[in-house]
């Protein structure tokens, strides 16, 4: 039977649901689209008065009418980049073990707690962190750290200044444990696509299970698991709430971990109610939303390309 | 992306509010803005039902998003904590008028140190904001508090992390007393804290206060009494120390001059009067001058008008501080000069 007749038989019921379908798919891409170019011609008032430098401009003062989005942006990289380096090696011994270790009966329940992870709202984990984890730092964490640390050359300065418990590594904590869940889950799921003759044929010749995890399974998946933890970057640089009750809300650059910061999505969430509309104010929050948007499409774009290379 | 969802929200939620306006009940007014005074206009709404049969819905979305949707008439009226200037009002057609008063008051964590028994001044409080002082055994705190045991303990400022009329007060207080503050930092709903951490809401200032050894915080009065947080007295104008009490807000109301201000916009920080409390603000109410439907506008100045003749006590219970009745008068005289549908 030749296509030619197959859609000759379509009723109408068929070319209203295609078109139907279709429009939905289209709706997604306009909405997209609308959003990026409302947001940029939202914040296209700010970018033009403060120029280029509104990218690198530290000064973030409303009485003056003075914005600059390098706190925000600053603290956005840090803390995400920094949760990063805690969530990755979590993350790869949660993978590791569930795809190599732990027995058949375990992997199901876990990985399922895992994935559960993922789907408590972020306003939980800000409450977490603020109630729970921020006075376990200041009391704790932070003095022992700044004990250990605080007089060590160089690197001394990052665990230094007053232990208020908030700041950027507590963010960066609170960070890294929403995105080990989606890191976990993707490594998890490339861990498992090697096929098993690769991973037996290397215990036959008498390979440990590490030697196995290194010199097979890692290299087969290396793009894959880059693009998971890129997903996860990707979740990190956007999240708001959870960062904006434990990062301490300061708009300056900070030279310690202990140090207050601002995300891009924590400050405009904290200054969005009290902005008059048409205000130079308003425009450069809607400006640091559009850079947020550009950072987590280039960084999402990157682990999509990354993650579909392998199954292409 | 939260970003995008919330704004994606906020105007699905104004594309309904809008669709449904015509539809709305002819007895129910609509407000937005100021979440500092939600409390008392919820509970004002709810004893005046019975007789004046107004039903109020009021969206605490904060003071600037009240002036964007007053000006943009999408509610019946707008609540702000600061008051907006006279230019703006004349442009987007509007009266202003305040409700009730509110004081912001100091919470500090000095460990020995009970409430209301350290003495602080403007002056100082200003320069422990900007870093000039950094211990709370500082000279100049040692001065002003005779036979008071300070530790040696690092002083940790803690400011409002959202934009807020209660920073808008502070800052605003800072600025009247100390030059040095007005200078380098000045006032705002948000400003360029020189140093210090940030926490969210009254809330957030008051538990980061009370779990660092050393914090000082600004909190609303209603927030500070009902919390039982440890507050400081302050000096007035006068010379006098205050403690935060109803009695000192209200002597602060009462003295100040409110004949001489247009549009009520009224400056209540750092008021004369012996018994005064320096840090206070009225919370204002945005009306059009213009409205498409006077009688809506009528409703609207019918509520506040129950509030202002029956609404006292409950304003008193919820600790916020009823305005003089002399100031009632005066709104009720401008309602019937300027706002159309004003009550006869």
């Amino acid at each position: 039977m030749s296509t030619a007749s197959i859609s000759r038989r379509r009723s109408p019921g068929d070319v209203i649901f295609a078109a139907a379908a279709y429009g939905c798919g289209v709706f997604v891409l306009v909405l997209l689209g609308a959003i990026i170019v409302s947001l940029f011609v939202g914040g296209l008032p700010a970018l033009s008065h403060f120029g280029p430098a509104f990218l690198w401009h530290t000064t973030w003062n409303p009485v003056t009418q003075t914005f600059g989005a390098g706190v925000p942006i600053f603290g956005t990289l840090v803390t995400s980049l920094l949760a990063l380096v805690i969530a990755v090696p979590l993350a790869f011994g949660i993978a590791f073990y569930l795809t190599e270790i732990a027995p058949e009966w375990v992997r199901r329940p876990v990985g399922t707690a895992i994935e559960l992870l993922a789907a408590i709202p972020s306003i939980i984990y800000g409450m977490w962190g603020f109630f729970v984890i921020v006075p376990i730092m200041s009391q704790y964490v932070m003095p022992t750290l700044t004990d250990w640390l605080g007089d060590v050359p160089l690197i001394g300065g990052l665990f230094s200044g007053p232990p208020f418990g908030t700041g950027l590594l507590t963010a960066a904590l609170i960070l890294a444990v929403m995105v080990i869940p989606f890191i976990a889950a993707t490594m998890r799921d490339v861990f498992l696509t090697v096929p098993p003759v690769y991973k037996e044929s290397a215990y036959g010749v008498g390979c440990t299970t590490w030697e196995v995890m290194r010199s097979i399974v890692i290299p087969y998946t290396r793009v894959s698991v880059v693009g998971g933890i890129m997903l996860g970057l990707g979740r990190a640089l956007g999240e708001t709430m959870a960062v904006t009750f434990v990062i301490g809300n300061a708009n300056r650059i900070a030279t310690s971990l202990f140090d207050p910061g601002n995300t891009i999505a924590s400050l405009v969430a904290l200054e969005f109610p009290e902005s008059p509309a048409g205000s130079l104010k308003l425009s450069s929050l809607l400006a640091l939303g559009f850079i947020l948007f550009v950072i987590s499409f280039i960084v999402l774009a990157v682990s999509r390309f990354l993650l579909r290379a392998r199954s292409a | 992306m939260r970003l995008l969802m919330s704004a994606l929200a906020a105007s699905l939620v104004g594309a309904v509010a809008m669709a449904q306006a015509p539809a709305t009940q002819a007895q129910e007014i609509t407000g937005a803005g100021s979440s500092f005074a939600a409390p008392i206009y919820g509970k004002w709404a709810e004893a005046s039902q019975a007789t004046t049969g107004i039903k109020l819905n009021y969206q605490p979305i904060g003071s600037g998003g009240g002036i964007n949707q007053i000006n943009n008439r999408t509610v019946d009226f707008g609540a702000s904590d600061m008051p907006v200037a006279a230019d703006k009002l004349a442009q987007n057609h509007l009266l202003q008028f305040p409700t009730v008063i509110g004081g912001v008051v100091l919470a500090i964590n000095v460990p020995g140190v009970e409430t209301n028994k350290l003495k602080l001044d403007g002056e100082l409080l200003a320069d422990i904001y900007l870093g000039k002082i950094t211990k709370w055994n500082d000279k100049r705190i040692a001065e002003m508090n005779n036979g008071l045991k300070l530790p040696n303990l690092a002083i940790a400022p803690v400011y409002r992390a959202d934009g807020s009329g209660t920073t808008f007060v502070f800052t605003d207080y800072l600025s009247l007393v100390n030059a040095d503050w007005k200078a380098k930092v000045g006032s705002s709903t948000s400003v360029n804290w020189p140093l210090g951490t940030g926490a969210k809401g009254s809330d957030g200032v008051a538990a980061t206060v009370k779990r660092v050894p050393g914090g000082i915080g600004y909190v609303e009065s209603a927030y500070a009494i009902q919390n039982h947080l440890t507050t400081t007295q302050l000096r007035n104008k006068a010379g006098s120390f205050v403690v935060p009490s109803m009695e000192s807000f209200a002597a602060a109301a009462a003295s100040a001059d409110w004949s001489k201000v247009q549009n009520f916009a009224i400056d209540l920080n750092d008021q004369p009067g012996a018994k005064s409390w320096p840090i206070e603000s009225a919370t204002f109410v945005l009306l059009p001058t213009d409205p498409k439907d006077p009688a809506q506008n009528g409703k609207v100045m019918n509520f506040f008008d129950w509030g202002f003749s029956h609404g006292n006590d409950i304003a008193t219970n919820l600790l916020y501080v009823p305005l003089p009745e002399s100031v009632h008068n005066a709104i009720r005289a401008e309602w019937k000069a300027k706002a159309p549908g004003a009550p006869k």
